[in-house]
């Protein structure tokens, strides 16, 4: 017995085959042929380009960023060029979706009115991602007497309901730009974002891994920047993306209201308010301007799905 | 303690009593496979073994072994898809569960099988006392009243030693040590009084002291009521305390059956023989330890051949060419060695090295 | 940063001949004495129990580690084992300076280290590395194998020249046994054992004199459990290394250490060779552990004598006055209630010459092999 058996020194494991991740259930992770380097990235991205709710809904959003970046190319007529006389009149020829109460062209005003809801749904995300991750992601690193007034503060927005807000708050300022109206959400929507920043670099600071960098002297910029945040930034575009929809739904609601955007610019939501009040004689004036937004909210929601799938950690 | 004392034991056994013969259980050439991103992973290649009333099967294997695949498989609780049973039958006192009807399977699963897990904290609902997890078994299996399903909760308790059970019958699960937890877990399983227990790792998130309390209450139970105990571990030291028989599985296939007393003595597969040397003992202190070369496979490209062929010491062009079928093992002379085997080409080799 | 070199096993052996004329230095040793590298005195560690959200006032304190004194000498590997929550990795974090401690030393060289901050502290890091429990939660999941194990470097940039770093990570991974070519592959892309392989190139990085293992091989199976367990033995004669080795599991412990400290609910109750602690236990604890564990070994199970202890361990936080032991524990007077018991080599041994003749803190300490009965 003793011939057969070597003492062995550590294999290098090359030679046992390919190197395998001896799951139990054997389950997703062991990478046969393409066995080269493999972030948790590229993985993600890999599920994300083979899952056909991400392709329809990144389509469909590239065409609404195109529109609302170059409505021109769509429609040569203006959305604000109204002719009295036509009002309510249904489609006819070079306007296929008729005109709107001020004789607008509804097909122009759908057009342009994607500028709107795009922006106010991309800039307010941005905002919200970046200004929660931050006061979030300090609140869970530092922790102690910041995290409990951060945390404070967070449930005082919480408490205000956010159309009722809307309502006191926009309706006592007489010119409402754009740039209020995203304020103003940004103002009370970044707490959800930094509750969730906060919950994941907190875990994220616990792993082994963290305490391994700190016992080689890491300071404390390489651990927040090189193992925190990337560990920690998965669950916040998840979350922000699923809210740049209800961003979206959210403008056109408080422009429903009376307390959003205003004229000159074009909003569905405006457009929503004025067409229902003209429901039965020109239900055309309504189904345009709603359709287009319940495609966009649905788009960027599915988009929001696709990516919390591929990003999950749970699932692998 | 009258519903834990064994009344009328002939009828509810089915008279297994006498013909020890006939096992309680008997898988037949399992194969259960799972369908990934990356391809189909053969968890489970042909496993067949069985148990008997008031027998001890412990299956040894390591991670990726199949060991608990096939647990699950016969509790039915596999999930299926992304798993698949393939082929195979699994046979609970001669009938095949895998024919059955979700609804007979059911009242087999907890009345007659029952499972214990490794991790007790996550098997236990967080938000029920543990009594009235333990009562629920009687109000769904018996239609007991709440009352009644209290006093027997506090009977089973009781029953795997829990102290002051009464007072304790309201606690919540985190309220109770791991040892504890896994106490309960083994009430639970012993409820409805199941022929078969399957204990999957049931003490390796204990610590020593705690784990051989735990072992010794399980082992005491299964004599009491003549169960049949299927052990899955990895802990070679645990089956040599505890078992009766033995498989070894290595990925997906049972590569050893035994006796336990042989197989530590005498393992005739080079697998075995590896892990038992690699082990560092309490009672001496080694020199260097013997290390099995390599990793484990991966379950998606499971080498031709004999699956430990990279790794054994043994290996000639016939290991990768063909997959070894469990021979019988017998001494030089022929003469019979009852319950062993080994899917080795080398059995004869490897029993005498 | 100016920094003295690794300094050889001659140096650090050559100081203090005279005062630490220790009880175990009478025995005989595998390993060259002298002044330790690593000497903890009195570690204290207590974590505050608090109650409020803004206002937050301490309501108790959970007490980790409890008093706990121990020496590591160059070359050697000391092993602490101890059940779940007996306060040892508690230990390892607070001699890795991960956690500041209530009260104690903990002396590399001389240096009490718990007070430094800054650059000394990172410089002294550079000596004492860590090899973590988890292979799959201590590798940064986004970080390329190079990346991990090159990181050390990144941090202590004096170690290595930024041109030679690739080569540097190479030659690790090699020692290590791993493939060089995998340098750009993530950590997922590997098994526990190749990971834990990952772990300990990156703790060998510095060229560290000592490492602590928090439990290197108790989540990998069998069989890669001796590869890993023979690399490290392998490494630390390569590298003059000593290891601080926690684990739970008693007969890894046995294999590699050369002496044993036995801790229970935050104290060390017994500390030996490993031939005193295994063969010749005086603490009832230390006996309970070792009788408990089980042998891979059917042939007499049936005989096999056991003590089997009731209950489990008392609450950190509240733990029993006297010897902690003694509420699981068969010996327990009235004596034990009061009286802490001192470590120290028991009174009955003191002149003896018998191996039971080692620090054990127990007022009736007793010789009793379980290993073998």
């Amino acid at each position: 017995m003793p011939d057969q058996i070597e003492k062995t020194t550590p294999d290098p494991v090359g030679a046992a085959g390919a190197i395998t991740d001896a799951a139990v259930t054997g389950a997703a992770t062991a990478a046969p042929k393409r066995e080269k380097a493999r972030s948790l990235g590229s993985d993600a991205w890999y599920d994300l380009r083979r899952n056909p709710v991400f392709v329809i809904s990144a389509l469909l959003i590239l065409f609404l960023v195109v529109v609302s970046i170059w409505p021109g190319l769509f429609s040569s007529t203006s959305p604000n060029d109204c002719d009295i006389t036509k009002s309510r009149h249904t489609a006819e020829s070079g306007h296929p979706f008729g005109y709107n109460l001020q004789g607008c062209d509804v097909y122009a005003r759908t057009v342009y009115g994607a500028r709107a809801s795009v922006t106010v749904g991309v800039c307010v995300t941005v905002g919200v991602a970046l200004l929660g991750g931050i006061l979030g992601g300090l609140a869970g690193f530092f922790g102690g007497w910041w995290d409990s007034i951060l945390s404070r503060i967070t449930d005082i927005f919480f408490g205000i309901p956010i159309l009722l807000g809307g309502l006191v708050f926009l309706s006592v300022i007489n010119s409402r730009s754009i740039w209020v109206v995203m304020g103003f959400m940004i103002a009370l929507a970044w707490p959800q974002i930094s509750r969730i920043a906060r919950g994941s670099v907190i875990s994220a600071k616990q792993q082994d891994y963290v305490q391994a960098a700190r016992a080689l002297g890491a300071g404390t910029g390489r651990i927040m920047l090189r193992h925190i945040l990337p560990n920690a930034v998965a669950p916040v575009i998840v979350v922000a993306t699923i809210a740049l929809g209800t961003f979206v739904s959210l403008e056109a609601t408080l422009s429903f209201l009376g307390v959003g955007l205003e004229a000159p610019t074009v909003s569905w939501g405006m457009d929503i308010s004025t067409a229902a009040v003209q429901y039965r004689n020109a239900p055309h004036m309504l189904l345009y301007p709603a359709g287009a937004l319940s495609i966009t909210v649905l788009a960027f929601i599915m988009l929001g799905d696709a990516v919390r799938d591929a990003l999950d950690p749970k699932l692998r | 303690m009258s519903m834990l004392t064994k009344t009328g034991d002939a009828s509810s056994r089915g008279g297994a009593g006498e013909s020890s013969t006939a096992p309680l259980l008997e898988v037949r050439d399992l194969h259960v496979e799972f369908h990934t991103r990356d391809g189909v992973a053969k968890a489970v290649n042909g496993v067949t073994y069985d148990v008997s009333a008031g027998e001890t099967l412990a299956v040894l294997g390591e991670s990726g072994s199949g060991k608990s695949v096939t647990a699950q498989a016969i509790m039915g609780i596999l999930d299926m898809p992304p798993g698949k049973i393939s082929q195979g039958e699994i046979l609970f006192r001669g009938r095949d569960m895998l024919r059955m009807s979700g609804e007979e399977r059911r009242k087999i699963r907890g009345q007659k099988i029952a499972m214990i897990f490794q991790d007790a904290l996550s098997a236990l609902n967080p938000v029920l006392s543990v009594g009235y997890q333990l009562g629920e078994m009687f109000r769904v299996h018996q239609g007991a009243s709440r009352k009644e399903a209290k006093a027997k909760a506090i009977e089973l308790m009781d029953r795997v030693r829990i102290p002051a059970a009464r007072q304790r019958v309201g606690d919540f699960p985190h309220q109770f040590s791991g040892g504890m937890r896994q106490r309960i877990m083994i009430a639970m399983a012993l409820a409805l009084e199941p022929d078969l227990i399957i204990a999957d790792e049931p003490t390796t998130a204990l610590d020593v002291t705690v784990q051989a309390q735990v072992m010794e209450l399980l082992a005491e139970l299964q004599n009491e009521y003549q169960m049949g105990l299927i052990l899955i571990t990895h802990d070679l030291g645990v089956v040599a305390d505890v078992a009766d028989k033995i498989a070894v599985m290595y990925a997906g296939r049972i590569v050893e059956t035994a006796p336990v007393q042989d197989i530590y003595r005498r393992p005739a597969h080079p697998y075995t023989k590896g892990l038992l040397e690699s082990i560092p003992r309490l009672d001496r202190k080694g020199q260097e330890l013997y290390a099995i070369k390599g990793l484990p496979p991966n379950l998606l490209h499971i080498p031709p051949g004999c699956a430990f062929n990279p790794r054994c010491p043994r290996a000639q062009d016939v290991c990768r060419a063909d997959v070894p079928p469990l021979h019988p093992v017998t001494e030089q002379d022929g003469t019979e060695l009852p319950g062993r085997g080994s899917a080795c080409h080398f059995w004869k080799e490897t029993l005498d090295a | 940063m100016p920094e003295n070199p690794q300094p050889t096993a001659a140096d650090s052996g050559a100081g203090a001949p005279d005062d630490v004329a220790r009880v175990e230095a009478v025995m005989a040793e595998p390993v060259s004495r002298g002044e330790p590298i690593l000497s903890v005195r009195n570690l204290v560690k207590h974590f505050p129990l608090t109650q409020g959200i803004v206002f937050r006032r301490q309501v108790g304190a959970v007490r980790a580690v409890d008093g706990v004194s121990f020496d590591l000498h160059q070359g050697e590997t000391l092993g602490i084992v101890g059940e779940s929550g007996c306060g040892k990795s508690t230990v390892a974090k607070l001699l890795m300076n991960l956690e500041r401690p209530t009260a104690g030393e903990v002396l590399y060289k001389g240096e009490d280290i718990t007070r430094l901050s800054g650059r000394a502290l990172k410089a002294v890091r550079r000596n004492i590395q860590m090899v973590f429990q988890d292979p799959y939660t201590s590798l940064n999941p986004r970080m390329t194998v190079g990346d991990i194990i090159g990181e050390p470097f990144d941090i202590h940039p004096d170690v290595a020249p930024r041109g030679d770093r690739r080569r540097k990570v190479q030659e690790l991974l090699d020692v290590v046994g791993l493939n060089p070519e995998y340098i750009n592959r993530y950590p997922h892309q590997f098994s526990g054992g190749q990971r834990q392989r990952i772990g300990i190139a990156r703790g060998l990085a510095l060229n560290p004199e000592i490492i602590i293992c928090d439990e290197p091989v108790s989540a990998l199976d069998v069989s890669v459990q001796a590869q890993v367990i023979n690399l490290m033995e392998k490494l630390q004669d390569e590298f003059n290394l000593s290891y601080m080795f926690i684990a739970h599991d008693l007969s890894v412990v046995r294999h590699i250490s050369d002496r044993v400290a036995v801790m229970y609910l935050g104290k060390v109750v017994e500390v030996g060779t490993d031939q005193e602690i295994y063969e010749h236990p005086t603490h009832p604890y230390t006996q309970a552990l070792l009788s408990a564990v089980p042998v891979p070994d059917p042939s007499g199970r049936d005989q096999r004598e056991r003590i089997v202890l009731t209950g489990d361990v008392p609450s950190p936080a509240n733990p029993p006055s006297g010897c902690r032991f003694r509420t699981r524990c068969w010996k327990a007077e009235e004596r034990c209630a009061a009286e802490i018991p001192l470590l120290a080599v028991p009174e009955r041994f003191k002149d003896s010459d018998t191996p039971a003749a080692h620090e054990s803190a127990c007022h009736f300490a007793e010789e009793k092999d379980v290993v073998h009965a």
